[in-house]
C-alpha cells in the first residue's frame, strides 16, 4: 500500500482550475483514486457535477483520456472503450504488453437511478473496469432533487420538508448490496477522509481483473446545507455514526474495514446539515429515532456478516 | 446468354439480414455491441455465429439494451475502434439520445437499420417511422431497395462515414421482412475485394492513446455550441459528394455503381412517384405495365436521404407534370409525410416545377402492390389533367 508521501509524489491527473464548489467532496476522491491506478487510465463520467465542473470548453481538468457521453450510460460507454482495447490488442494495433485501466465515474443519480441498468449490464458482462460512484445523496447538479440514495428524512427540492410530508419518506436504496449480488470480484464502500483506506481500495479495484465497484460518500455543502470547511468532519461523522459503513467484499468475503471505538449517535451527523434541520423541530424526534433504528439494524447486519462469505 | 448464365452461377440466394451480417463479417469490425430486436435480430444472430466460430476477431458485446448498444458504440469509437451494430423500431427509438451524441462527436459508426413500425399499437412489420424519426439526428441515411443493395451499401457506408471530410455515423436502411427476410439472388464481393475497399481505420484521436490524453464530450456554452453544430452541418452536407465518389469507386470494383438517386423512366415522364426502398421495386413493375399501355410514368427513388440531395431531386423532377410522393411514415399532425415535405420544399421556386401531392402508405406492413401503385399513378394523372391537386396529402389503402 502506498504511503501518503508516495501518493503525493505521483503525477496529478486531475488538475486545479475546475469549477466544483468549495468544500465539494468529489475532487479529493478523484485525485486520490487516479493516483492509485498503477497504470495509464482511461475514464468516463456520467452527466453531473463532476462532468460539468471539469470540462467547460475549451478547458479541461483531466490529464487522462476522458469522455462524457450521457447521464445513464457511463458503464456502457466504458464497456465500449474497454472492448476496443481488447479488440485492438488482439489485432495487434496496440502493443500486447501495454497496460491500460478503465474507470467510470457517476454520482448517485447517474448510478443508483438512471444508470443502474447500464451498470448492472456491464458488471454482468465482466468488463475489466472500475466503477466509482460519488454518493452525495441527491441530484446536486440540477439543484438538489431527491434520488434513491437520498437518506430518509432529508429535505430536497423534490422532497421538501412540508407540514404534511417531512422531507424524503423512503429509506435509501442499498446499492452496494445490489452490486454485491452481481458476484463481482471486488467492491467496497469508502470515504475520502480516510485516505489510507480509500487509496488501498482503489489500488485493489484497479489491480483486480474484471469489474470492480467503489461507492464513496461525497460531501456536498450546497445540497447538505453544511459549511464547506466541515466537509471532511461530516464525512468522518458519517462513518463514525455508521450511517456510511466502511467495508469491502473481496471474492465474496465481507470485511468491515473500520469499526468505530465509540459509535456516535446519528444526531451528531444530522445536526451539522441544514437538510435535516426540520427534524429538530416539534415532532422530529420520532423521525430521528427511526433513522437511528435503521442505521443500527444495518450496522448489526454488517457486523454479523463480517468475515463471512456473503454471496 | 453465356454471360448471363455466368452471372447467375456466381450468385447466391440470401435474405437481407444474412447479406448484411455477411457484409459485417467481411468488414470484420473491431467492436460490435448489439441487442436483439425483430426484424433485425437475424443480423446479430448470424454475426454471433461468425464470432462463436472464430470467423471474425471482433469484440462482440451483448449489451442489455439498445441504449447501451449505442453507448458502447460511442465508447468503442472514441477508443479508436471500427464499430458496427444493427437495430430496428423500438430499439432505434431507445437509442435516440445517443444517436445525437455519436454524430455530435463525429464517430463514424455504421448501423444496419431494419425498418419497422413504432408502437403503439405494437407492430413488428415494415414502415419507416423508426428511421424517419432519426432523420434530424445528424446520421447519414442510405435506403436500400434490394438485398444486393443493402449488402453493397454496408461497405460504402464504412468508407463514407470514415472519410476525413465526413466523419459522421451512417445507417443503412432496408425494409423489415420485405427485404430483411426475403431471399434474393445477389452477387457477393470477395473477402479480398472488401478488405481492399474498406481498408484500415485510423482515427485522428483515441482514448487509448494515453500518452496524448484528449477530453471528449466537453460541456459547451452558447459561445461555442453553435459553432460545433455549424461545422457538423457542413460536414454532413458535404457527404453528398463523397457518396457519389465512393459509389463510383465501388462500381469500378464490382460493376455495381451507386449514386444519390435511382431514376426509372423519368426522362420523358408526365407523371412520377417518389418512394424509398423496396416499394420502389413494386412501383417499377407498375411503370413497366403502364408504359406498355403508352402511359409516360416513372419512379424516383432517393438512395441517399440524409444528407438530402435536394438540388439533384429538383433537377430530376423538373418538367414532370405531376408527382406523388409516397411516405412509409406519417409526420403526425404535420403537412404530409417527411419525404413529401422535403421534396415539396426542394421543388419550391424552381422553374417547371411539377404539381406535388403526398400519400402515406404501407404503415405497419400494410401491403403495397402493383395495383396500388397503378392507382396512385392514375390519381396523379387526374391531377395533371385537372391542372390542380384536389387533395394534397392523405392515406392510401385504408
Amino acid at each position: 500500500m502506498a504511503t501518503l508521501k508516495k501518493l503525493a509524489e505521483k503525477e496529478e491527473l486531475f488538475t486545479g482550475g475546475h469549477r466544483l464548489c468549495a468544500g465539494c467532496g468529489i475532487p479529493q476522491i478523484i485525485r486520490l483514486v487516479l493516483r492509485s491506478a498503477g497504470a495509464p487510465v482511461v475514464g468516463t463520467t456520467a452527466t453531473g457535477c463532476l462532468e460539468v465542473g471539469t470540462t467547460i470548453y475549451p478547458y479541461t481538468a483531466w490529464k487522462i483520456p476522458w469522455i462524457h457521453s450521457a447521464f445513464e450510460n457511463a458503464a456502457a460507454t466504458i464497456s465500449g472503450a474497454e472492448a476496443a482495447h481488447v479488440a485492438l490488442k488482439r489485432k495487434g494495433k496496440i502493443a500486447k504488453d501495454k497496460e491500460t485501466k478503465f474507470i467510470a465515474f457517476g454520482g448517485d443519480g447517474g448510478t443508483y437511478d438512471i444508470g443502474l441498468q447500464a451498470l448492472s449490464g456491464a458488471l454482468e458482462r465482466g468488463h475489466d473496469f472500475v466503477y466509482l460512484c460519488y454518493d452525495n445523496g441527491a441530484y446536486m447538479n440540477t439543484g438538489i432533487q431527491r434520488s434513491s440514495a437520498t437518506p430518509f428524512g432529508s429535505a430536497t427540492t423534490t422532497s421538501p420538508a412540508g407540514v404534511v410530508h417531512p422531507g424524503k419518506e423512503q429509506k435509501r436504496k442499498n446499492l452496494t448490496r445490489i452490486v454485491a449480488a452481481h458476484n463481482i470480484p471486488y467492491l467496497a464502500q469508502g470515504s475520502a477522509h480516510n485516505w489510507k483506506d480509500l487509496s488501498m481500495k482503489a489500488e485493489k479495484a484497479f489491480a483486480i481483473k474484471g469489474p470492480t465497484f467503489l461507492n464513496v460518500i461525497s460531501a456536498c455543502p450546497l445540497g447538505w446545507y453544511s459549511k464547506p470547511e466541515s466537509s471532511m468532519e461530516i464525512s468522518k461523522l458519517a462513518v463514525d455514526t455508521c450511517y456510511w459503513p466502511i467495508y469491502e467484499i473481496e471474492e465474496g468475503v465481507l470485511k468491515v474495514n473500520y469499526k468505530p471505538k465509540e459509535k456516535k449517535p446519528i444526531l451528531d451527523w444530522l445536526k451539522l446539515q441544514g437538510r435535516f434541520k426540520h427534524l429538530f423541530k416539534e415532532g422530529g424526534d420520532e423521525l430521528i429515532k427511526k433513522i437511528q433504528a435503521d442505521i443500527d439494524e444495518e450496522w448489526e447486519r454488517l457486523l454479523d456478516l463480517d468475515g463471512k462469505y456473503v454471496i | 446468354m453465356a454471360s448471363s448464365a455466368k452471372k447467375l452461377k456466381d450468385q447466391v440466394g440470401l435474405t437481407g439480414n444474412s447479406a448484411v451480417a455477411l457484409a459485417m463479417k467481411q468488414i470484420n469490425p473491431d467492436v460490435c455491441p448489439a441487442y436483439p430486436i425483430t426484424p433485425s435480430t437475424a443480423v446479430i444472430e448470424t454475426f454471433s455465429d461468425y464470432f462463436a466460430n472464430g470467423e471474425v476477431d471482433t469484440e462482440f458485446i451483448t449489451v442489455e439494451s439498445e441504449h447501451s448498444a449505442m453507448s458502447a458504440c460511442v465508447g468503442a469509437s472514441a477508443a479508436g475502434a471500427r464499430v458496427m451494430t444493427a437495430t430496428s423500431s423500438q430499439g432505434l427509438a431507445l437509442m435516440w439520445e445517443v444517436l445525437y451524441i455519436a454524430s455530435g462527436m463525429r464517430f463514424p459508426i455504421v448501423m444496419a437499420t431494419v425498418n419497422r413500425a413504432l408502437s403503439s399499437p405494437i407492430n413488428i412489420h415494415c414502415d419507416h417511422s423508426d428511421s424517419m424519426g432519426a432523420r434530424d439526428s445528424g446520421w447519414i441515411q442510405i435506403y436500400s431497395e434490394t438485398v444486393q443493395e443493402a449488402y453493397d451499401n454496408m461497405f460504402q457506408a464504412i468508407r463514407i462515414a470514415e472519410d476525413k471530410r465526413v466523419l459522421t455515423p451512417a445507417m443503412v436502411c432496408m425494409d423489415g421482412f420485405i427485404t430483411s427476410h426475403a431471399i434474393e439472388n445477389l452477387t457477393l464481393a470477395t473477402d479480398a475485394e472488401v478488405k481492399g475497399f474498406v481498408g484500415d481505420y485510423t482515427p485522428e484521436h483515441s482514448l487509448l492513446d494515453t500518452d496524448n490524453p484528449v477530453t471528449m464530450g466537453a460541456m459547451t456554452m452558447p459561445d461555442s455550441y453553435m459553432n460545433f453544430k455549424f461545422e457538423q452541418s457542413n460536414a454532413i452536407a458535404g457527404a453528398k459528394e463523397v457518396v457519389v465518389e465512393i459509389g463510383k469507386e465501388y462500381g469500378k470494383l464490382t460493376g455495381r455503381e451507386y449514386g444519390l438517386l435511382d431514376c426509372y423512366n423519368l426522362e420523358d415522364a408526365d407523371v412520377a412517384i417518389v418512394v424509398l426502398s423496396s416499394a420502389a421495386g413494386t412501383t417499377k413493375a407498375a411503370v413497366d405495365e403502364l408504359r406498355k399501355e403508352g402511359k409516360k410514368v416513372g419512379v424516383l427513388r432517393p438512395r441517399l436521404y440524409r444528407p438530402f440531395p435536394h438540388q439533384e431531386i429538383a433537377e430530376a423532377l423538373k418538367g414532370i407534370g405531376a408527382v406523388c410522393v409516397l411516405d412509409r411514415a406519417d409526420s403526425m399532425s404535420g403537412f404530409g409525410g417527411p419525404l413529401f415535405t422535403d421534396i415539396r420544399s426542394a421543388l419550391y421556386g424552381i422553374e417547371n416545377a411539377p404539381l406535388v401531392m403526398g400519400r402515406i402508405f404501407g404503415l405497419g406492413g400494410r401491403d403495397f402492390n402493383v395495383a396500388n401503385a397503378k392507382e396512385v399513378f392514375e390519381e396523379t394523372f387526374k391531377a395533371l389533367e385537372a391542372g390542380k391537386i384536389e387533395k394534397t396529402t392523405g392515406y392510401i389503402t385504408i
